[in-house]
């Protein structure tokens, strides 16, 4: 709450917002010049790992005979598959609450309507299939419905699934955010409607008449495009297409948060009310990656289903939301490259303690939770620059918060 | 999360009392020669044939004696056990008595059969209790009974109805068993019965009555009406207006009722709440911990009381007070001092840390207590509930609101009248300014946070007493109580006692229409809306206090 002249906030912010104060007066002198998105080495770093989990995992999977020491477990391509998508998740995360400072706890709300989304044109694909060889999908039979309702229209065309996946999201996303931040809700405001938002969204999914299988939700799924879901052809496709979509939102990240666009988001984070100052449409930025993240997100999500086998309303409890933002804080936020790291790390951890000692997963994620807001602001990544002492002066503000510590934040709300 | 228990009636609660009266009176009697329960008829209960028993229950009901009633309802609950050769005994709890002499007694070996009944016979006996509670010498058990009868089911009990009005003399008494009686006689063969009884039946205000004329209104297949006299139909129909319209108004006061006591359970969650953000511009997630802990004290101070002083445990609620406060406000403290304090300026940091002791907190509880709803009693004083005609306000939720109401204006003087309060205030004005006068703004926010934990400590108290009271208590609240301050105004209290019974009474109004899901979703588009008109909540401070 420090609200005194705060220098360092301006230079934070870097030469953008300074170019575009120098530019109203006449003359875009002092615009930085454009960044690289990857130096030539990450380049190659980059097509290393997509190789790796991207064309030979699943290849090996696919063609490799079932008791080759080489292939990878379907249990192995099922979790990687999850974890990617998590990865994708956290990026979005990352893009909000990292580089803009709004902290949203509803990213899984969008991540399930994704995948709820996804999900329709997969029990569609279980045709005749179901415990009542009906057209409609065994939900409906058992609450007696007689015809599909009206939001499952369309549900057996691909395409027209992959359009809802993403303007669903998107549009609920932008219609909330119209509102939120047009009347500046921000800080903890914002992140606890948006927690409500997904905590009403959670208790209307739950209910059969919404239909979307109530408690169960959808899963049981058999086929997609034609193919059966269970074959590792299948999965290998997938697993191949969540690296895919991981990689390329990583580098479309990059190249955005290294824009203009990138470090007027900063800019917000860092100071909002002087980046308004300086001329900036800053709600038209707000909602512009907020609208990005929840279509991210909701994407993540029309994979996650598929893979998983089952989508239900729990996906989208408050607790799920708020894990995805430690998943961020873990990795370090305002890094792109931290939350990928996160989500592998903390939902690795998850699987290791529920299996392991169940009771104690809640006091280590609790745990982290506390220490790394307390001890470790700027995630895991940041022990890394340590070690390695990584350039610590080449690289100025444009990846890391400047005071990562010290979010000037808006906490009680302003006007 | 506004789950109602199940209370027990007024009958059934003022029962155990008015019957020890009653059987002190019989007791009495007994000496002068009156019929009793004779060896005969305990012999035909133990008989296989059910309409054997049923004659055998006649038998008793017909000739009342000392041990009659107690019979009666010792058969119906299942706690009368009988031997082939007449000898009866009533088991209530450890204790046994005589079934004939009502002398204290004991079990023989081997253990005789519990009289089983079926569902006629658990009818007929419900007749018999009523009536023989119709001539009770207390006034409120023939009052209760009287109201008992009111449903009409039973044809063969208008004479006893009749011959119970006769003999009354207490007028409200009279008037419901007038009802008792016309409710029986709105089917009687004479039209000028059934005409008086329609009559009488429009100052009833039960639902049954309600159905029973809306029945008598409707047409059969055949296009018939099922009341066939004109005058009579008429007469009907505006009793079941009239009836309509009185139930109508019994909801409409229930739900406001209902509200105020959902308000006045988001009122306590959401002050300390208030307090805090308004202070410290930080949100604590493990608020609804506190609540969970308070509830947890509750349960612990339950359990203390149950142990050591029995004689003194219908007032372990208040014991529990003072515990779940100073337990509450400790751990408080506790968290303040070892994160929030660190995290003072990064308030979105601070609501992920606190989330993360919130869990910590759930899964310590459940570690100890176990991950299963703990039981709570509630105290004879907090059980039951005020009637009034078709609406039953259960005492814990009344005692509740006016708790609330109560710890409110204890916070308010602390926040007007004491030094502590005076600090508080000027903190949350102006922090920088408060600590250049000297305000150790430090220990400001360690006491105030305290405060706030304490008087949701105080809520979980309130919460026990009327709802589940498990590890995840806490994590539904949050939401809710947060949505109060907001609507209310940051460190507002008077908009958040305003914003804690105005959504509680909104929320349970629409409910009927909506549905419970539906209105929450209605209320949150609601406020998300309002924030527009009103960024800074209902009551939002004036001046340049505002902009700071």
């Amino acid at each position: 709450m420090d609200r005194g002249p705060n220098v360092r906030a301006i230079r934070a912010v870097g030469p953008g917002a300074c170019g575009a104060t120098v530019a109203i007066g006449g003359g875009a002198v002092l615009t930085p010049p454009a960044r690289a998105v990857f130096t030539p080495p990450q380049w190659a770093l980059l097509a290393a790992g997509f190789c790796a989990v991207g064309v030979l995992a699943p290849l090996a999977h696919a063609l490799l005979p079932a008791d080759h020491a080489l292939r990878p477990s379907s249990y192995a391509v099922t979790l990687a598959g999850k974890f990617m998508c998590y990865a994708m998740l956290a990026l979005a995360m990352d893009l909000i609450w990292g580089y803009a400072g709004i902290l949203s706890l509803g990213q899984s709300l969008f991540f399930a309507l994704g995948g709820y989304a996804f999900g329709m044109h997969l029990m569609r694909g279980i045709g005749r299939e179901g415990q009542y060889q009906s057209d409609l999908p065994d939900f409906m039979v058992f609450l007696d419905w007689k015809a599909l309702p009206w939001h499952w229209w369309n549900s057996d065309s691909f395409l027209w699934s992959v359009f809802l996946v993403i303007a669903v999201p998107g549009l609920l996303a932008f219609a909330f955010g119209v509102f939120a931040f047009r009347s500046r809700i921000g800080g903890v405001y914002f992140s606890i409607i948006t927690q409500a938002l997904t905590f009403a969204a959670m208790l209307l999914f739950f209910r059969n008449e919404t239909g979307f299988g109530g408690n169960n939700g959808f899963t049981d799924f058999k086929t997609l495009l034609g193919v059966r879901i269970a074959e590792p052809s299948t999965k290998a496709a997938l697993l191949s297409a969540t690296a895919v979509a991981l990689f390329g939102t990583f580098v479309f990240a990059r190249w955005l948060v290294t824009r203009k666009f990138g470090r007027v988001l900063q800019a917000i984070r860092d100071a909002e009310s002087r980046t308004r100052f300086c001329g900036y449409d800053t709600v038209r930025y707000k909602l512009a990656v907020w609208t990005l993240a929840a279509v991210i997100s909701g994407v993540a999500g029309a994979l996650y289903v598929p893979q998983v086998g089952i989508i239900n309303p729990s996906e989208m409890s408050p607790a799920n939301s708020i894990e995805v933002a430690i998943w961020t804080a873990v990795g370090g936020r305002g890094t792109l490259i931290g939350p990928i790291v996160g989500a592998f790390l903390v939902n690795g951890a998850k699987s290791w303690f529920t299996q392991a000692v169940p009771e104690f997963w809640l006091f280590f994620l609790g745990g982290l939770f506390v220490a790394v807001t307390l001890f470790l602001p700027r995630g895991v990544i940041s022990l890394f620059e340590h070690v390695r002492g990584l350039r610590p002066r080449a690289r100025p503000a444009a990846d890391a918060p400047a005071r990562p510590d010290r979010l000037p934040e808006g906490s009680p709300p302003r006007r | 999360m506004n789950r109602i228990r199940p209370t027990r009636g007024p009958p059934a609660r003022r029962g155990p009392a008015a019957f020890a009266v009653l059987a002190a009176l019989l007791l009495w009697l007994a000496a002068a020669p009156a019929g009793a329960v004779d060896a005969a008829a305990l012999r035909a209960l133990a008989a296989e044939d059910f309409d054997e028993k049923g004659a055998a229950i006649e038998a008793i009901a017909a000739t009342p004696g000392a041990t009659t009633l107690a019979v009666l309802e010792a058969l119906r609950d299942g706690r009368l056990r009988v031997d082939g050769a007449g000898r009866g005994w009533i088991v209530d709890g450890a204790a046994v008595r005589d079934a004939v002499t009502g002398a204290p007694s004991a079990l023989p070996s081997p253990e005789p059969a519990e009289v089983t009944i079926n569902n006629a016979i658990r009818a007929q006996l419900d007749g018999a209790i009523a009536a023989l509670a119709l001539f009770a010498p207390e006034r409120g058990v023939r009052l209760a009974a009287a109201r008992a009868l009111q449903d009409g089911e039973d044809d063969a009990l208008l004479a006893t109805l009749r011959r119970a009005a006769a003999a009354e003399t207490d007028p409200a008494v009279r008037t419901a068993l007038g009802l008792a009686i016309a409710a029986i006689t709105l089917r009687a063969d004479d039209p000028a019965e059934r005409l008086s009884a329609a009559r009488t039946l429009a100052s009833s205000d039960r639902a049954s009555v309600r159905a029973m004329l809306a029945a008598r209104l409707e047409r059969g297949a055949d296009g018939v009406p099922a009341e066939p006299d004109g005058t009579v139909r008429a007469a009907a129909r505006s009793a079941l207006d009239a009836v309509s319209a009185r139930l109508a108004r019994a909801e409409w006061f229930g739900r406001i009722f209902a509200g105020l006591s959902l308000g006045s359970i988001l009122m306590l969650a959401a002050i300390g709440l208030a307090i805090t953000y308004g202070l410290l511009g930080v949100i604590n997630m493990a608020h609804g911990e506190m609540l969970m802990l308070g509830a947890y004290a509750t349960f612990v101070t339950q359990a203390a009381f149950r142990a050591w002083a029995p004689e003194w445990f219908a007032w372990y609620p208040v014991a529990a007070l003072p515990v779940a406060f100073l337990f509450a406000a400790s751990v408080g403290v506790v968290i303040e001092r070892t994160v929030i304090r660190w995290l003072y300026g990064r308030p979105l940091e601070t609501l992920l840390a606190t989330w993360g002791v919130s869990l910590i907190l759930i899964q310590a509880v459940r570690q100890v207590f176990g991950p299963q709803n703990v039981e709570i009693e509630n105290p004879g004083w907090l059980s039951g509930g005020v009637v009034l005609g078709p609406l039953v306000m259960p005492w814990n939720r009344i005692v509740i609101i006016a708790f609330a109401v109560v710890v409110v204006s204890a916070v308010a003087l602390v926040l007007l009248r004491t030094r502590l309060g005076l600090f508080v205030r000027a903190v949350t004005q102006n922090r920088p300014m408060a600590g250049a006068i000297g305000v150790p703004t430090d220990r400001v926010d360690m006491l105030a946070f305290g405060l706030g934990s304490g008087i949701a400590g105080l809520g979980g108290v309130a919460l026990s007493q009327v709802g589940n009271v498990g590890p995840e208590l806490g994590q539904s609240y949050i939401i809710d109580s947060f949505i109060v301050v907001v609507l209310g105004g940051v460190g507002q209290l008077l908009g958040t006692v305003v914003a804690g019974f105005g959504l509680g009474v909104t929320g349970k109004l629409l409910e009927p229409w909506l549905g419970a899901v539906i209105t929450k979703i209605v209320i949150l588009a609601a406020i998300v809306v309002f924030i527009q008109k009103r960024p800074s909540g209902l009551f939002a401070l004036k001046g340049r206090a505002a902009e700071a």
